[in-house]
């Protein structure tokens, strides 16, 4: 057991017994639309005790938990709960999960991102449960007049074993409401474990599979109005005029008109990148009559001149972002990088003397590797629901940085954070792209402006074309080996449009004597954003792909390359700002390794390997594959990850495959090149997304065990794959793979 | 705006529309049924997929006007209790991550194997390849379908 000081805001521990059960703040209560069988009604507990913002107990032992994160696929609605209810001491069955609404004061970083969410939250979680089950036995202690100490509990009872006294939690709840919250309470130690480490099935399964309204599209509420956006077609573009008054009088459309989604002197924000500040919003009654109107609305756009844009990013100083003139094409960025390449880049880091390295090099190779924009694709489009009020507002969609659109729609539409609520629905994906929520922006706009309750959805066209991509990439690597095949030093010059995929201190370095890493830039009007393990997406591609040519060329065997690389940095690593662990890099590698069959290795299993460390995890793959009908065939997926604690085992196999099937999809297919700075691709007829017959036949995903607190994995499989598969298709066709997406249109 | 009666999950439903409107939003806008959801609207993705006559149609290119009184079969209506042999395998394969295009897969394995109750895995393949997952659940849509097709052999 471990003691820790109870840290949770003291807000959280506010209690207010008897509440209602459900309490969604918004009109629309999603629960209303599923009916309940009067059995289910009469089990239905008739009080509520509130211990914590993050769980209820009602009089019937049922206890409620919060689940604070929005959920967007990665089961953190299944997770977070149940570590609350593993140190709660509940047994799993007797638990209802709801989703949290938006509340600073309750929950701290609601957010999705950088696979962060149950590594920022295990404490607080623990701390939750493990404070409300003391809380509890202080009640029971006190009804029986007997010392704390002596009472214990166990699937939701409270025992006092030698008097043979034993009340359920939802006896003694009441009576825990009224306790104050101690200063200091014990976790569980890791080896009691029951709940965490065992498979739970996602709660919210059967309402899928049964097509309850989940998502932010899916909201209805009364006299809500429907509106559609029509942006400029191009990037570099924006408004002129429009010729309304037809599509004014068309059947359904309430209004026609333009809004500035960012007014111009607002101060931005890390995650309020907006591509067209202004644009077109049509208004009616239903989705198909806003669509019809949409399509017959003829827009004037114009080319805008360069501007600078300031902006407060996430750390560090205020930046300047020029955005430049001009309509892009993909050639033009291609012609560009490659012109970078022979320009001076900014030093990053640097150890020993590379420059005589080179110079001394009995052989060197060097590669470049590129890769294209990319966008998102979230099945759900992009959407969001307002209703604007003259002093307050009630907001609800699929958001992965809630508390930083509240704030944003505040300022932009002068109404204090207090007066706004938030609603968090489930996410149809996010990937990255529901942190860049200016829909939510034009939503609340559009509905002040309507003063009605307003549900804004994107076409996926829109969605597709409106930017907030993957950027393009480039990089170039560069070894040195001596004429004993060591390898003596390494370059990496790494570069993009608008962002450097860099990371200096990630292996190899720490694992070479001599290297240099440098970074460039290039500005562009066309948006980026964060897109599943953001640069490491780009970069684990590359450098894993490079170390196994480096190794062919030595002649040794990829995996024992890298463990030899690897066995250096633990060592007698290089520098001092490694940021990976070498010991569990090695790890995976060892794992997958084994799993995957590696030394039986023959010439009629082609295998790829490739591993890599993001977002706090180390992840390692073997790819297994054959080449038919000119056309990859991937047979089987190897996956060795080390994510520390694993909460919910079989739902974190799945999103590892996920992170596997989205990659190969990527790599092989996913590409977005524009004309004249309009997007080349609209819709799925054109994006080639990775289908089932496509994707590999078989997944076999294995977690290193180990005591460590949970780290991320919702991105960390996704990088690694891209090189995996490069490595095995070489063995296929000979050829190596420098280019993403990797299949030429033709194959594709 | 035209007076259509549909016969949706079984009930008659009357509704008021523009005679083009793609039954995705009849179902979606009209009807409140939402569980049939909006990927892509050119039939690309499948998340729109519903059952005609018990085949697999994608909605979102099957206007209100072409139906007539042919049965309409949304996820909502599936089953009466969210049992099929389809969805109890997805359950049990905890198949969803995002969830957002899981009712239109349903959809389509359930009439494929309505068709093919003993569907070989290229057959699978190709009836599902129209249906779109950015999360990556292929493999577990595979092993589902083949569990319900077991269980609906058996
Ligand atoms: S929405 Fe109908 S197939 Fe995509
Ligand atoms: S589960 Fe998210 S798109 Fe399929």
């Amino acid at each position: 057991m471990t003691l820790v000081k109870t840290a949770i805001g003291r807000r959280s521990f506010i209690k207010s017994s008897a509440l209602a059960g459900g309490g969604l703040m918004l009109g629309f209560n999603w629960l209303a639309s599923c009916k309940m069988t009067p059995e289910q009604v009469n089990n239905l507990p008739k009080e509520w005790f509130e211990i914590n913002g993050y769980l209820k107990i009602a009089d019937n032992g049922q206890v409620t938990i919060m689940s604070p994160n929005p959920e967007g696929g990665q089961n953190v609605k299944t997770a977070m709960p149940m570590i609350v209810a593993e140190e709660l001491d509940i047994d799993w069955k007797d638990v209802l999960v709801e989703q949290a609404p938006l509340n600073t004061d309750l929950y701290s970083r609601q957010f999705i991102g950088g696979s962060q969410a149950i590594r920022t939250s295990w404490e607080g979680l623990r701390m939750a449960g493990a404070s409300a089950r003391h809380m509890l036995k202080s009640a029971a202690a006190e009804t029986w007049q007997l010392p704390i100490e002596e009472i214990t509990t166990e699937s939701g009872t409270v025992y006092h074993k030698s008097s043979e006294k034993s009340a359920s939690f939802g006896e003694v709840a009441s009576a825990a409401a009224q306790i104050s919250v101690p200063e200091e309470v014990e976790l569980k130690a890791i080896s009691d474990f029951k709940i965490i480490g065992t498979s739970k099935k996602n709660v919210d399964g059967h309402k899928i599979v049964t097509g309850k309204p989940l998502f932010g599209i899916d909201t209805h509420s009364e006299g809500m109005l429907t509106a559609m956006i029509v942006h400029p077609p191009a990037f570099g573009m924006k408004f002129k005029s429009m010729d309304d008054a037809p599509v004014k009088s068309m059947p359904g459309i309430h209004d026609v008109f333009t809004i500035k989604v960012l007014e111009d002197e607002y101060e931005r924000q890390h995650f309020d990148t907006c591509t067209f500040l202004e644009i077109v919003a049509i208004v009616g009654n239903s989705t198909w009559e806003v669509m019809n109107a949409k399509k017959a609305i003829s827009v004037e756009w114009e080319p805008f001149e360069t501007y600078n844009e300031e902006r407060q990013p996430y750390r560090g100083p205020k930046q300047t972002l020029t955005i430049p003139a001009g309509l892009e094409s993909s050639d033009d960025h291609k012609t560009k990088m490659i012109a970078m390449a022979s320009k001076k880049a900014k030093v990053v880091r640097k150890d020993g003397n590379p420059e005589a390295a080179f110079r001394k090099a009995a052989k060197v190779v060097e590669r470049t590797y590129t890769a294209p924009f990319l966008a998102h694709n979230c099945m759900e489009p992009m959407n969001f629901f307002a209703d604007v009020k003259s002093d307050s507002a009630q907001l609800s969609g699929p958001l992965q940085k809630a508390e930083l659109t509240e704030q944003a729609v505040a300022k932009r539409l002068g109404i204090p954070v207090e007066q706004i609520d938030v609603e968090l629905t489930r996410l149809g994906g996010g990937y990255g792209r529901r942190s860049y929520a200016h829909w939510a922006l034009e939503a609340a706009v559009i509905s002040q402006k309507m003063k009605a309750p307003v549900k804004l959805v994107y076409t996926r066209e829109d969605d597709m074309t409106g930017g907030i991509y993957r950027p393009a990439y480039q990089v170039i690597y560069k070894a040195a080996l001596d004429s004993n095949n060591n390898l003596t030093a390494l370059h990496i010059n790494a570069g993009g449009i608008p962002e450097s995929p860099l990371y200096a201190n990630r292996f190899p370095a720490g694992a070479v004597d001599n290297y240099l890493a440098e970074s460039w830039t290039i500005d562009t009007n066309i948006t980026i954003g964060s897109f599943r393990a953001p640069r490491s997406n780009f970069m684990a591609s590359a450098e894993q792909s490079f170390l196994d040519e480096v190794a062919e060329v030595i002649g040794k065997d990829p995996i024992d390359f890298r463990l030899g690389l690897l066995k250096k940095a633990q060592e007698n690593p290089v520098g001092e700002k490694n940021d990976y662990d070498a010991e569990r890099y090695a790890g995976v590698l060892k794992l997958v390794k084994e799993k995957s069959n590696w030394d039986k290795n023959d010439a009629t299993r082609n295998q790829g390997v490739a591993a890599y460390f993001c977002h706090n995890s180390y992840a390692a793959q073997v790819v297994d594959m054959t080449w038919e009908n000119d056309k990859p065939n991937i047979k089987k997926v190897t996956c060795a990850i080390d994510c520390g604690i694993v909460v919910n085992p079989d739902a974190a196999a799945n999103l590892c495959e996920g992170g596997i099937v989205d990659g190969i999809g990527n790599a092989l297919y996913g590409e977005l090149t524009f004309k004249e700075g309009v997007p080349e691709k609209s819709n799925f007829d054109s994006y080639r997304m990775i289908r089932m017959s496509e994707s590999p036949k078989e997944i076999d995903v294995h977690f290193v065990k180990n005591d460590i607190d949970p780290t991320g994995l919702g991105e960390p499989t996704f990088p690694p794959v891209f090189a995996a598969l490069a490595n095995a298709m070489y063995k296929l066709t000979g050829k190596r793979y420098y280019q993403q997406p990797f299949l030429s249109k033709d194959k594709a | 705006m035209a007076k259509f009666n549909l016969n949706i999950n079984g009930k008659q439903r009357e509704i008021d529309v523009d005679a083009t409107t793609p039954i995705l939003w009849v179902l979606r806008d009209h009807i409140k049924l939402v569980g049939t959801k909006y990927g892509c609207g050119i039939a690309q993705c499948g998340a729109c997929t519903i059952h005609l006559e018990g085949n697999a149609v994608r909605s979102c290119q099957l206007p209100v006007s072409s139906v007539g009184d042919k049965k309409i079969t949304t996820i909502e209506g599936l089953s009466e209790k969210g049992d099929h042999p389809v969805q109890q395998a997805w359950l049990e394969i905890d198949v969803p991550q995002c969830g957002y295009c899981q009712a239109g897969q349903i959809m389509t394995a359930s009439a494929l194997l309505e068709k093919n109750p003993n569907p070989s895995d290229e057959e699978i393949e190709t009836a599902m390849n129209g249906n779109i997952c950015r999360c990556g659940t292929y493999t577990r849509i595979k092993k589902a379908v083949k569990i319900a097709a077991n269980s609906i052999n058996a």
